[in-house]
């Protein structure tokens, strides 16, 4: 039931405390948090970047704006509607199909009227789903279709890939797999499925769920060892970037796979949960040591090279077959 | 980044702190623990009333020492006022005098009253008789058949007077008496058939001491003597004696108070009942103010009151901090726990978590409808704020017809605290499921009641009012605190099965 604080030491688990004193008190200033913390704001910023995200159909600012929602919407089977200022996945809702005009349906299967999704865009607006309560801004963004290699390991919901980037360098990652007892959700105390990634080549580690350890998918029964995410290096290119693009020195990722478009940046967190650490088996804080003693202004290209040689794991997963 | 001007800041807090603290128990004998102490009546009396422009003459009656209760101190408050101490007729009396006073004037006297078993009661003596007593018709018959009723049934002055009174409270009134309460006042009258029964009597007035009360009055007493010895009497019930908080404050026979100058004249008494070492009690008649000596206990007596409350809300924040940072418990709310918790101070426990989980069920349940309502959030919330409101008054209601009295308690909630939680709970439930709703709702109510069960303690108590050095130890524990990047209790259980393999 409980363990010391000697074992977790020893395993280089970091607590809340240590996270929230010396990683995000340390490295993430205050006044960078707005631009993660506004998903409107990061977008744009990635867009100056280079950095690709998903497609912006359009922004819903004001309570009258939702009249427009409709001929918005006009032409877009699929859509996401998200809170600019939301965090932990609330208030997100994702439409993949739609039956006549007035009929939009979830991938849960669940329908939704026109004045549904006009009650879920006037929620946010008032800041249901804010932090603090403090009135927001809808995004409306393109659905993701996601890589079709995905299929087998989620539930209704887009697999996303968490990569924590410290001081530019990717230090862990892992995929999150949404499972019917997640209601399609990729969060992991909802009962998602966390799988560690090996950061030097972008298969399975580990996976948990409820934080035990896990072989396949509790929904599809897919194994999890074969798991690979396709053009890697990209993606840990992508994420490390982030860095340059903010300024934050400790800060999550999510990033998604796009069958189209390849790795896009879905958001960024500067104050990234410790459940990384369940899904990889491995703590922190190691890795963050190691990186801490790495000199300032290193180009991206190398210090994606250097997190892919020291911070290489080995599966410990079990091929079924 | 340097640590050192923190750890400045720690050891400057801590040392400043701990000598303050054992300043005022070497100085000042405060003990370290609330037992073996002399209770120590802190009193204040308000005058206040409107001045006509010209000259002000007040003249305020003033307690002496007495059976039970031994005067110690005594302070005035009246800028601009002359003010001279009187003893007139055997009694005490404060003059205030001022040439000129227009407009609402507010005049302050507080003094401390040890309470002393061993004091033992003056000798008074008697008041003359009064022989100018003359009654119109037709009560100078009802006057003569209440004093021949009440003879007959009596031995000596004092089971006359019993008697007497008791034939005027309400059980016993009888027609004779009822036709004279209509022309006269209790007690003027009661002392008037005593004197005309050719028993000294006279109208004293007395204060009930109750910890915490404000703008009390005083009550009259009638004081009937028999030769050497006298005797208090309840003009109310008859009852015999003395009451043991009964302070008597005006023992003359006069007026309390008498203003010239001035109308709307009224006087109001706050007090409090503190704790003292004996020593210390009597000790502070000489302790001057001086800036080592801040104290709490040289406000007002009604600041005095709220910041005793004041004062212990750093003890259930630390309790939070603790929960939060130590164990990680998670609240809905950081510092809502706190507020729950002062209600529960007002409620009593049990009162209080019946009350709370009473409101929050309920309110849920109309939160949910609202949910379909489609209200914008501010509205919403509004919404059920006055819902909360219709709950309590509804409970309150409820609970005074079927004669609980603890539930006319629950208005004690902080109500825009309990909406803003019925709403957070509500989101919570329907994003999260009700087990989150469960964990958050009750680690909010474990740390309320931790935070209660603290800051209900005696000692802690005794210890937060007594030291205020106490406040700058608990800046630094909590700066510690702040500064802890240990795991947290419950983490040792979470990251578990991490070092299972």
């Amino acid at each position: 039931m409980w363990t010391t604080p000697a074992s977790l030491r020893a395993k280089g688990i970091i607590g809340m405390n240590r996270r929230n004193i010396r990683y995000i008190g340390r490295y993430n200033s205050r006044r960078l948090f707005p631009l993660v913390d506004d998903k409107l704001k990061t977008k744009l910023l990635a867009q100056a970047h280079g950095i690709s995200t998903p497609a912006l159909i359009g922004t819903v600012i004001t309570q009258f704006g939702i009249k427009q929602l409709s001929a918005m919407l006009a032409g877009h089977t699929g859509f996401v509607i998200k809170p600019a200022k939301g965090s932990g996945g609330k208030g997100i809702l994702v439409i993949d199909d739609r039956v006549e005009a007035d009929r939009y349906i979830k991938p849960s299967g669940v329908q939704l009227t026109l004045a549904d999704i006009q009650r879920h865009v006037s929620n946010i607006l008032s800041g249901l789903y804010s932090l603090g309560g403090s009135p927001d801004v809808a995004l409306i963004e393109a659905l993701i279709n996601f890589d079709d290699s995905f299929a087998e390991y989620t539930y209704e919901g887009v697999p996303d890939i968490r990569v924590i980037i410290f001081k530019g360098y990717p230090v862990m990652a892992m995929m999150r797999l949404s499972t019917a007892a997640s209601d399609g959700k990729a969060n992991l105390h909802q009962g998602a499925v966390g799988v560690g990634i090996d950061i030097a080549s972008g298969t399975a580690i580990r996976g948990v769920q409820f934080d035990r350890t896990r072989h396949d998918h509790p929904d599809t029964g897919h194994e999890l060892a074969s798991l690979r995410i396709g053009d890697w290096g990209t993606l840990l290119r992508l994420a490390a970037g982030c860095y340059e693009m903010t300024g934050l020195g400790y800060l999550g990722t999510d990033m998604v796979l796009d069958r189209d478009h390849g790795p896009l940046l879905l958001e960024l967190n500067a104050r990234p949960g410790l459940a990384i650490q369940m899904a990889n088996g491995e703590g922190l804080r190691t890795r963050l040591d190691l990186v801490e003693r790495q000199p300032e202004g290193v180009a991206l290209e190398e210090r994606v090279a250097f997190a892919q040689h020291h911070f290489a794991r080995s599966s410990e997963l079990r091929e079924t077959a | 980044m340097s640590r050192l001007p923190f750890y400045l800041i720690v050891g400057f807090l801590l040392v400043a702190g701990i000598a303050l603290s054992i300043h005022r128990h070497v100085q000042f004998e405060v003990p370290w623990t609330p037992g073996e102490q002399r209770q120590v009546w802190e009193i204040e009396a308000q005058v206040n009333f409107d001045a006509h422009g010209g000259p002000v003459k007040v003249n305020l009656a003033l307690p002496s020492s007495q059976q039970g209760y031994r005067i110690l101190t005594e302070h005035t408050a009246s800028p601009g006022y002359g003010l001279a101490f009187l003893e007139e007729n055997g009694g005490r009396r404060a003059e205030w005098s001022t040439r000129t006073a227009t407009g609402d004037q507010q005049l302050y006297y507080s003094v401390q009253v040890l309470v002393a078993p061993e004091a033992r009661q003056a000798r008074i003596a008697s008041p003359p008789l009064r022989r100018d007593i003359v009654w119109e018709s037709p009560y100078d018959t009802a006057a003569r058949q209440v004093i021949e009723r009440a003879w007959a049934r009596s031995a000596d002055p004092f089971t006359f007077a019993r008697e007497l009174i008791r034939d005027f409270t309400e059980a016993r009134q009888g027609e004779n008496a009822r036709l004279l309460l209509t022309q006269f006042d209790r007690t003027p009258l009661l002392v008037r058939l005593l004197n005309q029964a050719g028993v000294p009597a006279r109208e004293v007035s007395g204060l009930m001491l109750e910890h915490g009360r404000r703008r009390q009055s005083l009550l009259p007493w009638i004081q009937v003597f028999d030769d050497q010895a006298w005797t208090l009497f309840d003009p109310r019930t008859g009852n015999e004696g003395q009451p043991d908080n009964l302070l008597l404050w005006e023992s003359a026979g006069q007026a309390v108070l008498e203003v010239q100058g001035g109308s709307n004249s009224r006087v109001g008494f706050s007090m409090l009942v503190r704790n003292q070492p004996a020593a210390a009690a009597v000790r502070s008649q000489l302790a001057d103010d001086t800036l080592i000596n801040f104290s709490i206990h040289s406000l007002p007596l009604e600041e005095q009151a709220l910041f005793q409350t004041i004062l212990l809300i750093p003890i259930g924040a630390l309790m939070v901090v603790i929960l939060r940072v130590l164990v990680g418990i998670k609240t809905s709310g950081t510092f809502m726990p706190v507020l729950i918790a002062l209600a529960f101070i007002q409620t009593t426990l049990i009162t209080g978590l019946i009350g709370f989980l009473l409101v929050v069920a309920v309110g849920l349940v109309i939160r949910n409808y609202l949910s379909y309502l489609n209200l914008l959030l501010v509205a919403r919330v509004t919404a059920v704020i006055i819902t909360v409101i219709a709950i309590i008054s509804v409970f309150s209601v409820l609970s005074y017809r079927f004669g609980l009295n603890a539930g006319l308690t629950i208005t004690f909630f902080p109500m825009i605290i309990l909406s803003w939680t019925i709403e957070r709970m509500s989101i919570l439930w329907e994003e999260e499921g009700p087990k989150q709703v469960l964990i958050q709702g009750g680690g909010s109510l474990l740390t309320a009641v931790l935070a209660y069960l603290a800051m209900t303690n005696p000692w802690i108590r005794h210890i937060t009012f007594n030291f205020l050095g106490v406040q700058l130890i608990l800046m630094a524990i909590i700066l510690l605190l702040g500064n802890y990047t240990g795991y947290r209790l419950l983490e040792l259980r979470r990251f578990k099965p991490v070092t299972e393999d």
